[in-house]
């Protein structure tokens, strides 16, 4: 579903080259679910932006969903994250003056769904936001903009979902009921899921875990 | 039509949030500016144009100084031409101990060919047609001289030897005076009566008219027919020459008044980059996320496109409507000038409106949105990349693109767009300066007073580039304003100053040679000094060196000018007190050798001539030639009569003439004027007093009219102001919210904010100031010639209303971001 071969990350700094990714290769398979694990500015969300093509590597290639990601430009990659990608950020990442039903109606608009509003709203039942599809991201709780942010992830039910962080700001209650709900979800959609996550419930939750260390693939383990 | 949706909702998204208001606001007031000139300019044209058809009374006139032939009467009949004759002359009118100055126009039965007479029978009646003309014996009067001379209908009044009872109220005739000037009302008398006047003699100021009617076929034949047999004071009209004329005066106008709102749409177009700026800024994090959901750059870019399209429709109709409400105020101030009843607008300024809005979208906004379309998709997972780049040549230059080209389609001519170009970087690089230094200046007051004072006067100069734009945007409306409002009363207030208090203040002309001796008695024995008086001849210039003037190159269009019409010569031997001769040599008193020429030194320039040339007056129909002798310089504002040609006396003496003189009359001796006008039938009495009571009062309108239209280039200052407090808006919050959690009371922080935005205030009132006594001393020494003293007036009310009205709207529009408490303002970061 999802491979890297040869990645390599390099940038330039006042200190001369700085390597990110060092010669990263992996290889995750349909509905397979992977921790990205690793002490912080090891890697992990620069290996994460460039599976999902949000950023572009040095050396090597990537393939999602068969196809060569690396051969694309930016707005080939676009369309390829509109039709198989959906994503969970640290930081929630709403549209402050979109209600929760706008936010997560976004992708469907851009796909041209006509009944984005119906879709939406079904969707936001499933993460138990019924009650509050017209408020603002202002009015919800830092758990209850998570669970849009998921929403919107899967309202288009996405082959691949990327999470950054996603239960990182929110306490740790919190944190365990979305990881709870990301992960039924996933089940249920039959996802393949790549987190990354600082939490270790969160990994354990995932089928395997890759560490990643100073740039390279450390161990790559299964979870018993 | 995904993209349609797309942009139509976000539209709808951002018009709901509040995104677009600033710079919807400012597209709105460059609109309204624009489109109130608009429609009121096509209003008076529309009102002109009605009348161009009708502006002659006829299909054709025939103008002369002089006696027309009545064979061309008979001509025009053998082709089946209708006619009309009228005879034009200005001349006093008395009732009673109360004399006016009137226009008389006498007409003949079949006035007019063309067009119809609108009276009233009473002064303010309904009006209705008339039926031919007035009988004889009777007049039909103008408001404006029944008001003058306190009359209704049914009085009588005389003119020269003939007593005439007015009968109606004329309301209107097609050929009258088009203009913004009118200083004489009309009085319309039968063309039978004019004998009976006894005012009428040779050598009088009288314009004689011929009409004629037909088809355009018969018109054409006469034309052909007669014109090779005119003489040079005979000149045709027809409908099309009228039209050309009115054309070319409205659209002078237009561009006048859309240039004037030209400063309005740059303001409000640089508040539009502002908040364009902001928006794009805000919206980064959202393209990104758009992107990252899939998204294209090219559907990013087509989505914020048409949203300005919306943009540019919504404020189109919302900035026209409101710019056609707007343009009422100025029909109001023109109302009393204009003179005639204005025709409905058409929709020709809707595109103005239009083009208005594209053009501050396209150059100021569209550049600040296209460049957010490159935010790279992994600003979601690294909040620290910084917004796309955008180059300033690129947005400076799209922006002054934009602008020329919309002066471009307003003026029509590159070269007045070269001048207006040079105009506005000039004052920007003039008005930024100043505005630069005045800041520069603000930061030594720093450390001098308390913490409100510190925290106010440290934000204008850590936003230095942004306090300079917001200084001038409201520094270059006040300044004209103030130039308008104030400046313009002291120039003309310190000019009557200068006039000494004996100028002469009534001026006397067609004055025939054997009245002058009376008039100078009388006027010896009424106030104890004989007026000053010379000789008037009036003559077309035929010739330069023996060729006729259709072949000699002038060397301008002024000199150009001086050819289309009837000069005024005159003929001493004593040089004029105010003229100094340049060249050449002054004949010398008591002179009375072969004919010469003195000459304005001024027209000879326009004219291409010298000491030396030879020029070819004729003089009711005979040909006089004289070398030119002396140039003169006149000193034209001497109050004396002066003329541009002198000629020698002697041969000169026995040409055909009248008169002019001017004295001083003290005011509370003017009721001798009516004597006078008695005793002196055809003397046409001019009173100083009243053409300059007029004048100012033309001058008053206009300027308010100006006024008017610079209000909304306040108005546009005002958004500039907001555009760049919303700028600063979220920066505002934070720091409010740092100030409150280290103990800073609300009054405090908004103290700081009251001093921030009165101090802009002040210095744009500084600016304005110093703009509005510059110009004024300019204008005043080198326009005027005047010594102009500031008024004590200008310096406080610049100051006092920058401060009000700026400080007043920035700490309002403050307040908010100052008193949201600061947990939520800092949860937010």
């Amino acid at each position: 579903m999802l491979r890297a071969a040869g990645l390599t990350k390099q940038v330039s700094s006042p200190e001369g080259i700085l390597t990110i990714l060092d010669d990263v290769s992996l290889n995750i398979g349909r509905g397979e679910s992977v921790a990205l694990v690793g002490p912080s500015g090891a890697g992990k969300t620069t290996l994460l932006a460039i599976l999902a093509g949000l950023d572009q590597p040095t050396r090597g290639k990537v393939w999602l969903c068969g196809e060569e990601l690396t051969a694309m430009d930016e707005d080939g990659r676009a369309l390829l994250r509109a039709r198989r990608v959906g994503f969970v950020f640290q930081s929630f990442h709403l549209i402050q003056s979109l209600t929760a039903l706008e936010n997560v109606m976004l992708p469907l608009e851009l796909a041209g769904e006509t009944r984005a509003a119906v879709v939406a709203r079904e969707t936001l039942a499933n993460v138990g936001l019924s009650a509050r599809v017209g408020h603002y991201p202002k009015q919800l709780s830092g758990g209850e903009q998570q669970r849009v942010a998921i929403a919107r992830a899967f309202v288009m039910r996405p082959e691949v979902l990327f999470a950054d962080e996603p239960t990182g700001n929110l306490d740790s209650a919190t944190g365990d009921r979305i990881g709870r709900l990301l992960f039924d979800l996933n089940a249920e959609a039959k996802t393949t899921l790549v987190l990354v996550t600082h939490e270790r419930d969160l990994a354990a939750r995932c089928d395997r875990t890759i560490r990643i260390d100073a740039g390279k693939v450390e161990a790559s383990e299964a979870v018993a | 039509m995904k993209v349609l949706g797309f942009a139509l909702r976000a539209f709808r998204r951002d018009l709901r949030a509040g995104e677009l208001s600033i710079l919807l606001a400012a597209i709105i007031v460059a609109v309204t500016a624009m489109t109130a000139v608009g429609f009121f300019t096509d209003r008076v044209g529309g009102a002109m144009k009605d009348q161009a058809s009708q502006v002659l009374a006829a299909d054709l006139v025939l103008r002369s100084a002089g006696p027309i032939s009545p064979g061309y009467l008979s001509e025009a009949r053998g082709l089946g031409l209708e006619f009309a004759e009228t005879l034009a002359f200005p001349t006093v009118v008395v009732s009673g101990e109360q004399t006016t100055l009137a226009a008389i126009d006498a007409v003949s039965d079949t006035y007019p060919l063309r067009g119809q007479l609108t009276v009233a029978d009473t002064l303010f009646g309904n009006g209705r047609p008339a039926t031919g003309i007035p009988a004889r014996g009777e007049a039909w009067a103008e408001p404006g001289l029944l008001g003058r001379l306190g009359l209704e209908v049914g009085a009588s009044v005389s003119v020269g030897e003939r007593s005439l009872v007015i009968t109606r109220v004329l309301q209107y005739k097609p050929d009258q005076n088009i203009g913004f000037i009118n200083l004489a009302p009309g009085l319309m008398v039968n063309l039978a009566d004019v004998p009976s006047f006894g005012v009428v003699k040779p050598g009088s100021r009288v314009t004689y008219n011929q009409m004629y009617a037909g088809s355009d076929a018969q018109i054409a034949e006469f034309r052909a027919q007669i014109k090779p047999r005119l003489r040079p004071d005979e000149a045709l009209r027809g409908r099309e020459d009228a039209g050309e004329q009115i054309n070319a005066a409205i659209d002078r106008a237009q561009r006048f008044l859309t240039l004037a709102s030209l400063v309005t749409v740059i303001l409000a177009a640089v508040a539009a980059a502002m908040a364009a700026r902001r928006y794009a800024l805000r919206h980064l994090d959202n393209i990104a996320l758009l992107k990252t959901l899939g998204a294209t750059q090219a559907f990013v870019i087509a989505v914020t496109v048409t949203e300005l399209g919306f943009v540019i429709a919504l404020t189109s109709v919302i900035g026209v409507l409101l710019g056609y409400g707007a343009q009422y105020g100025l029909a109001v101030i023109a109302a009393e000038f204009v003179g005639f009843v204005l025709p409905p607008a058409s929709g020709r300024p809707f595109l103005l409106g239009v083009l208005t809005a594209a053009t501050v979208v396209v150059g100021f906004a569209l550049p600040h949105l296209l460049s957010i379309g490159t935010t790279p998709p992994l600003r979601v997972l690294r909040k620290d990349l910084p917004p796309p780049r955008l180059s300033a040549a690129l947005t400076y230059g799209v922006a002054l693109a934009a602008i020329g080209a919309l002066v471009l389609v307003i003026v029509r001519d590159p070269l007045l767009l070269g001048l207006i170009a040079g105009g506005v970087v000039g004052t920007a690089i003039v008005a930024f300066g100043l505005g630069w230094l005045l800041v520069r200046a603000l930061s030594r007051f720093r450390g001098a007073a308390g913490i409100a004072w510190r925290y106010g006067l440290a934000n204008i100069a850590r936003r230095g580039g942004e306090s300079v734009v917001q200084i001038v945007a409201f520094g270059l409306s006040l300044m004209v304003l103030l130039l308008l409002g104030v400046v313009r009363n002291d120039i003309l207030k310190t000019w009557e100053q200068t006039l000494p208090a004996n100028a002469p203040n009534q001026f006397m002309i067609n004055i025939e040679p054997d009245q002058l001796q009376g008039l100078k008695a009388f006027f010896q024995a009424e106030v104890g000094q004989e007026p000053f008086s010379l000789p008037l001849i009036r003559g077309r210039l035929t010739g330069v060196n023996g060729k006729p003037v259709k072949d000699v190159k002038v060397a301008n269009a002024q000199g150009a000018a001086f050819l289309q019409r009837e000069a005024n010569l005159t003929w001493t031997d004593t040089l004029p007190a105010s003229n100094v001769v340049t060249a050449g040599e002054w004949w010398g008193s008591g002179y009375s050798g072969p004919l010469q020429l003195s000459l304005d030194a001024e027209l000879a320039t326009n004219l291409g001539v010298k000491v030396g040339d030879s020029l070819t007056f004729n003089v009711a129909g005979e040909d006089i030639r004289a070398p030119i002798t002396s140039l003169r310089v006149i000193e034209w504002d001497s109050f004396q009569p002066n003329f541009y040609v002198v000629l020698s006396p002697g041969v000169a003496a026995d040409l055909p003439q009248t008169y002019l003189a001017s004295a001083y009359v003290p005011r509370d001796r003017v009721e001798m004027l009516s004597r006078l006008v008695r005793q002196f039938p055809g003397v046409t009495v001019l009173d100083l007093e009243v053409i300059l009571s007029q004048v100012r009062s033309v001058i008053d309108k206009a300027s308010m009219a100006v006024q008017y239209v610079f209000l909304f280039t306040l108005l546009a200052g005002i958004v500039v102001l907001l555009a760049a407090i919303q700028l600063t808006r979220d920066e505002r919050r934070f720091e409010s919210a740092i100030l409150h959690t280290l103990g800073a009371a609300r009054r405090k922080i908004l103290q700081g904010v009251a001093v921030e935005f009165v101090t802009l205030g002040s210095l744009a009132g500084v600016l304005a100031a110093v703009g509005a006594t510059l110009l004024g001393w300019g204008l005043a020494t080198y326009a005027f010639k005047l010594d102009y003293t500031v008024s004590a007036l200008l310096w406080p009310l610049g100051l006092v209303t920058g401060a009000l009205i700026v400080g007043i709207t920035g700490t309002l529009a403050t307040r908010k971001a100052v008193n949201e408490p600061p947990v939520a303002v800092l949860r937010d970061r």
